[in-house]
């Protein structure tokens, strides 16, 4: 099956049959998610076996006509980059549902809604990287936020009201700057050669240098409040400390990356002059939100902010890989991508297993888990690791790959950022520190470890996290051709070896 | 005879209904402004009518006519409600939709 | 390069154990330290076998290669997940896992009562595996993984009793230090990237030549800062004391015999760069004498008898990274030190900790005395480690230490002498306070706790202890009988013609054995000859004051990064609450406060707004009047 309009449907009729379900029974709504998204899972993986890894062009294309008169079709199709991420985003979705198989209980609203947004959601996820229609992107993009702002504000904890409506203005207001954007290229298509919305087209289009600057803002600002970027980046751990544990993976994990794939796609596509121009000072925000992010992940007394500003400082290093434009900066990017959903996922899975035991979600509540609850602790510890990059797991070949691709360019940029990798040892350590280590916490004696089911869902995010750590090849072979293919179109060669001047 | 004479007429009516709108406190009565607005516009519609030579303007009319007989249904039900349930149709009175 | 399918093994085997297990649980409790212990033995066979084919072969063809697989690889970035196994790496992986069975030998018994004993040995075999892939990658990022690995091993390991608060403060130190130099490794990878264009030893070694002095020796200072990492070498030393946290044997095997001794390999092993880069190399030499006077120094006021061991540890390495940093004619003597050290030093912590298992865990030597007649076996192959440390000939330590300073003082000139007199010093201060810890230990009155019921241990850990002995005592003069080490290493160090002998070697050991002798006759004057005091007096000098608090290290590190760091940590929380989270409020804000504005507008009733409806029509007509 290679239809990516079949892979989008799948989710929505999952999330029919679940409204089918009488309300009464929920775990007949929650099962019904489940197989959903595993088969959402494995049709993806089927389709990714069929990709052609060393064709540049986009595959699986399609296109209907959707608003014929405004030159909207429905189009779609991925390339490299767009398929590793709708990837993560399928395998997420099970490993989200078979997590948080409680976490909808708390809600204002019933558990089988719960799972029709999630999996309303999942369908958006994968239309959104996979769009080619600038229209399109921009429709799925602002109408995920809707099934998010409910997930946040009704099945949150604490003041999750104020978190969702922080978050859905936030990603409102910079979605209103892309549109002026998109309608600008729209209107600008209409004089070159007819009206269209379709991507591949409008990167072809002919502006001034300071046309080009401002509607790259547009599109920029808006994929560095999703991304985020220092100093954009105050909804997030607002989001995710209110969030539930699944919410948060799906938003950290999958959301953000719209804002960090856009910027490959739709910001250096449609203006690679702009890129160029506000390179030096995007590199310097990116390397503000790597220490910054870091610095206060440090600060933080609660579990789920500090995994929030964890995130700022790892989206900064995304970023630093994007606009470093060397392959190994741009690879290392799109694969840190990948592997940052996964760690931050497993962070955020077993953290809220702890929350949801313990009952709160400030550090210093806990203490001692290792010895009380080992797996969980052990889950904990890895998923810490892989977030600090240790070597042999995953995020390290993606973290050193930008750090090395971007030293070859920007050296002190890269020289600052990995002082992060320090800072990063401190975030990590010190709540593992305070939550595992130490005598047992009264009040934690108790507490059980995780069940079959948790294993079940954690195992394949520890295997991927292991596995790719090793042996990194499979993605990267799918990612090098698109990340070589965008750094050719910008005019960029890799810095060859200097020799250091001699 | 000159047809802007009619058209004089309506924005007469046509004012008449808004200042009675404006002033009146009595559900009632304002609801009758109201219909002496529409018809006033109704007027002049039948008035472009004639000056036009073709039947639009008329056929207009019959619409505004339908739509004033629902809103008068609906209005008065209102109305009725209100009056039950606060013994009083003064429109000041009503003015729940503040808070 | 010859090519092996089987060195994969060397590192594969202990890292299955680790897994099965950790992954298997309570399950493996019964046989879990079996398992843990055969995989290293097997991995030492598949070493021992390796030693025998390469003894087999002709110089040139020594070295094996495997490669694995294509580890990373983009756009010119390739890096093969290859092994490399050549005269240097033989010794190391002899060491590690010669001594690392042992020393798991010693850990079923010394551990049989710690119900995690299981956990214990699944990080000791993955500790086993991490160390083996430092010094087998074949590329500085393979090494890298390895070097990590073993940071992560250490942590889990000086943690092994985290459920102590100060332990588990101890762990985390480690882990941070650590990778400050662990960023130093990184940086030396990125500028050789970008100046040379491949990150494998080999590539680097070819393209020397073309490459400029000035990224060399960036590279090499960027090394030097991760080997003082992980060898605990000046300034970031502070860790190693701490370390000791962890269980004895950790100490033994990973704080003095392999793991902080990495940085010497590091430094061999980039022998190439070193020697194209002077102002690294003279960098090298002098955090070796730094470093070696700083650990001796502290050494002589440690009450604990591990933390003693431990600041001998970093002096001892300080002599190591000192040779290390003489260039070709230092290698070989670096590493030889490195092999008799870790005899030496595993034999005496394992020694304490017999002790320690003897003494109900005590470790304040102030606290032991008289185990001589106890703990005879223990205070034999103690005696033995000792008299190897002091370089007595002819125990291990005279051959290696003095080729040190023999070296040391041929250096050539002003740095030579200097050199020289530090290496002599730091000798005669090390027989001072191991002299103190002998003393201490073994003889005098006993100065007990009531409870403690001295007993020599059991065989599975004498065992251990004795074989260690044995190559304190042998070690030194195998190695260097005919040079044997210093032949077998040279093709792999560019020659240098000989360098003016400055004293005879005779002349060399004759000093060496005198600054022993005053070292020990302090000893024995101060300690021996009165009574030893059963807690620390307090009326000493401030030199010793500083000295107990290992020179200030701490409150150094303290001071200059971590209470800043603290407060950085604040003022940016709060600046990120008030200033930018407090700008996005503060647009809410002024939305909310404008529209309460316009809300009197609103007032409900209804002819008010008709009447603006009105108003708006007329305005609007008037508009369009004016406009059309």
């Amino acid at each position: 099956m290679n239809s990516l309009t079949l892979l989008m449907l799948l989710p929505i009729f999952g999330s029919i049959a679940v409204a089918a379900t009488p309300k009464t029974k929920e775990v007949l709504s929650k099962q019904v998610a489940l197989a959903t998204t595993v088969i959402v899972a494995i049709a993806t993986i089927a389709m990714a076996m069929n990709f052609q890894r060393d064709n540049v062009d986009l595959q699986f294309v399609e296109k209907y006509s959707w608003i014929p008169t405004f030159g909207i079709n429905f189009a779609v199709g991925v390339d490299g980059l767009a398929l590793v991420l709708i990837l993560m985003s399928t395998i997420l979705a099970p490993i989200v549902v078979l997590s948080g198989w409680n976490e909808a209980h708390g809600g204002r609203w019933s558990v089988k809604t719960f799972y029709i947004l999630i999996l309303v959601l999942e369908a958006m996820m994968i239309g959104v990287f996979a769009a080619t229609d600038v229209f399109l992107f921009y429709v799925i993009f602002e109408a995920m936020l809707i099934p998010v702002y409910f997930l946040i504000g009704e099945y949150g904890t604490g003041e999750r009201s104020v978190a969702a409506v922080k978050f859905l203005i936030y990603s409102l207001f910079g979605g209103l700057l892309m549109l002026a954007s998109i309608i600008a290229l729209y209107v600008m298509s209409g004089a070159q050669g007819g009206h269209t919305f379709d991507l591949q087209v409008l990167s072809q289009l002919e502006m001034s240098s300071t046309t080009q600057n401002f509607l790259f803002l547009g599109f920029f600002i808006a994929f560095a409040i999703k991304a985020p970027l220092w100093p954009l980046h105050t909804w997030l751990p607002d989001a995710a400390a209110s969030a539930t544990p699944g919410t948060s993976v799906l938003l950290l994990g999958v959301l953000d990356k719209v804002g960090t794939f856009g910027m490959i796609r739709y910001c250096l596509t449609l203006f690679p002059e702009a890129s160029k121009t506000f390179t030096p000072v995007i590199m310097v925000l990116a390397v503000i939100s790597i220490v910054y992010g870091a610095i206060l992940a440090i600060g933080q007394k609660d579990l789920k902010r500090l995994i929030a500003f964890t995130s700022i400082s790892h989206f900064g290093f995304i970023t630093m890989g994007i606009f470093a434009m060397t392959s190994q900066g741009h690879s290392g990017a799109t694969l840190y991508m990948f592997n940052h959903g996964f760690s931050t996922a497993a962070l955020f899975i077993v953290g809220g297993w702890m929350i949801a035991r313990r009952g709160s979600s400030t550090i210093a509540d806990f203490g001692g888990l290792q010895r009380v609850t080992p797996v969980m602790a052990w889950s904990f510890f890895l998923a810490g690791m892989s977030s600090l990059a240790l070597p042999g797991l995953s995020s390290f070949v993606s973290e050193f790959l930008v750090l090395v691709g971007t030293f070859t360019r920007y050296p002190v940029h890269a020289v600052i950022a990995t002082f992060g990798i320090v800072l990063a040892a401190l975030y990590i350590l010190i709540p593992v520190q305070k939550a595992l280590h130490g005598p047992t916490t009264p009040g934690n004696e108790a507490l059980s470890d995780l069940n079959l089911r948790e294993k079940i869902a954690i195992a394949p995010v520890m295997a991927i996290i292991i596995a790719l750590g090793f042996y990194p090849a499979p993605l990267l072979n799918v990612i090098n051709p698109a990340s070589a293919h965008v750094i050719a179109q910008m005019g960029f060669t890799d810095p060859a070896p200097t020799n250091g001047d001699k | 005879m000159d047809a802007a004479n009619y058209l004089y007429l309506s924005a007469l009516l046509f004012t008449i209904g808004a200042v009675g709108v404006v002033v009146r406190r009595n559900a009632i009565v304002v609801f009758m402004c109201v219909e002496l607005m529409l018809n006033a516009a109704n007027l002049a519609f039948v008035t472009f009518s004639r000056i036009n030579g073709d039947l639009n303007g008329q056929v207009v009319a019959f619409f505004t006519m339908v739509v004033a007989a629902c809103e008068v249904v609906v209005g008065l039900a209102i109305i009725v409600t209100i009056y039950r349930s606060r013994r009083s149709a003064s429109v000041d009175d009503a003015s729940l939709l503040k808070r | 390069m010859t090519t092996s399918n089987s060195l994969v093994y060397l590192i594969a085997l202990p890292l299955l154990g680790a897994t099965i297990l950790l992954l298997a649980g309570r399950r493996a409790d019964k046989w879990g330290h079996i398992l843990g212990t055969l995989m290293p033995a097997s991995s030492f066979a598949v070493g021992l076998y390796q030693l025998s084919l390469m003894l087999g072969r002709s110089t040139e063809e020594r070295p094996v290669g495997q490669k694995l697989f294509e580890w990373i690889s983009v756009g010119s970035f390739k890096v093969d997940a290859g092994l490399l196994l050549d005269q240097l790496s033989i010794c190391f992986v002899l060491l590690i896992t010669g001594v690392g069975t042992l020393i798991h030998i010693y850990s079923i018994s010394y551990m049989s009562h710690d119900k995690d004993r299981r956990r214990f040995f699944a990080y000791l075999n993955l500790f086993i595996a991490a160390m083996l892939l430092l010094v087998l990658g074949d590329s500085y990022l393979n090494l890298y993984v390895g070097w990590e690995g073993v940071g992560l091993a250490s942590y889990l390991l000086i943690g092994f009793w985290n459920q102590k608060p100060a332990y588990a403060t101890a762990s985390k130190k480690a882990f941070v230090m650590n990778r400050v130099g662990d960023m130093g490794l990184s940086f030396a990878i990125m500028i050789a990237f970008a100046t040379v264009g491949t990150v494998s030893f080999a590539g680097i070694k070819e393209q020397v030549d073309q490459t400029s002095t000035g990224a060399l020796t960036a590279i090499g200072i960027m090394l030097l800062v991760a080997a003082a990492g992980k060898s605990a070498q000046f300034p970031l030393q502070a860790w190693l004391g701490d370390a000791m946290a962890g269980p004895t044997p950790v100490s033994a095997l990973i704080h003095a015999a392999t793991m902080v001794t990495a940085g010497v390999y590091l430094i061999t092993r980039s022998n190439f760069i070193f020697d194209a880069a002077p102002t690294a190399q003279l960098l090298v030499v002098i955090v070796g004498a730094i470093t070696l006077l700083f650990g001796a120094l502290i050494g002589t006021a440690k009450d604990d008898i591990k933390k003693a061991l431990a600041a001998s540890t970093m002096s001892q390495i300080g002599y190591m990274t000192l040779a290390a940093g003489l260039g070709p004619v230092g290698y070989a003597f670096a590493i030889m030190h490195l092999l008799t050290h870790g005899f030496f030093k595993a034999g005496m912590f394992l020694g304490a900790g017999s002790v320690m298992h003897g003494m109900n865990d005590q470790v304040n030597m102030r606290k032991y005395g008289a185990l001589r007649k106890f703990m005879p076996i223990t205070f034999i192959t103690f005696g033995l480690g000792y008299l190897a440390i002091l370089g007595v000939p002819p125990f291990a330590g005279f051959y290696s230490k003095d080729m040190i300073i023999e070296t040391a003082f041929n250096a050539g000139g002003i740095k030579g002498i200097l050199l020289g007199s530090v290496t002599l010093l730091g000798a005669g201060i090390t027989a001072f306070y191991m002299t103190r810890v002998m003393i201490l230990t073994f003889t005098g009155k006993a100065r007990w706790d009531e409870d403690a019921h001295p007993h020599e241990s059991p065989w599975l850990m004498w065992l251990p202890m004795a074989i260690l002995a044995i190559g304190s005592v042998s070690s030194g003069y195998l190695l260097s009988r005919g040079d044997a080490l210093v032949h077998w290493l040279e093709p792999l160090f560019e020659q240098h013609g000989e360098h003016e002998e400055l004293l005879a070697p005779i002349l060399v050991s004759a000093m060496a054995l005198g600054m022993v002798a005053i070292g020990v006759a302090i000893a024995f004057l101060k300690y021996s000859r009165q009574e030893v005091a059963g807690v620390a007096p307090e009326n000493v000098s401030i030199f010793t004051k500083i000295a107990r608090q290992d020179l200030m290290q701490d409150r150094f590190n303290e001071t200059l990064f971590m209470r800043p760091g603290q407060q950085l940590t604040q003022v940016l929380a709060k600046t990120d609450e008030v200033v930018i989270d407090g700008a996005v409020r503060g647009v809410a804000q002024l939305a909310m406060s404008s529209s309460s504005l316009l809300r009197g507008v609103q007032s409900g009733f209804v002819r008010s707004y008709a009447a603006l409806i009105f108003v708006g029509a007329a305005l609007l007509i008037a508009a369009i009047w004016v406009v059309v």
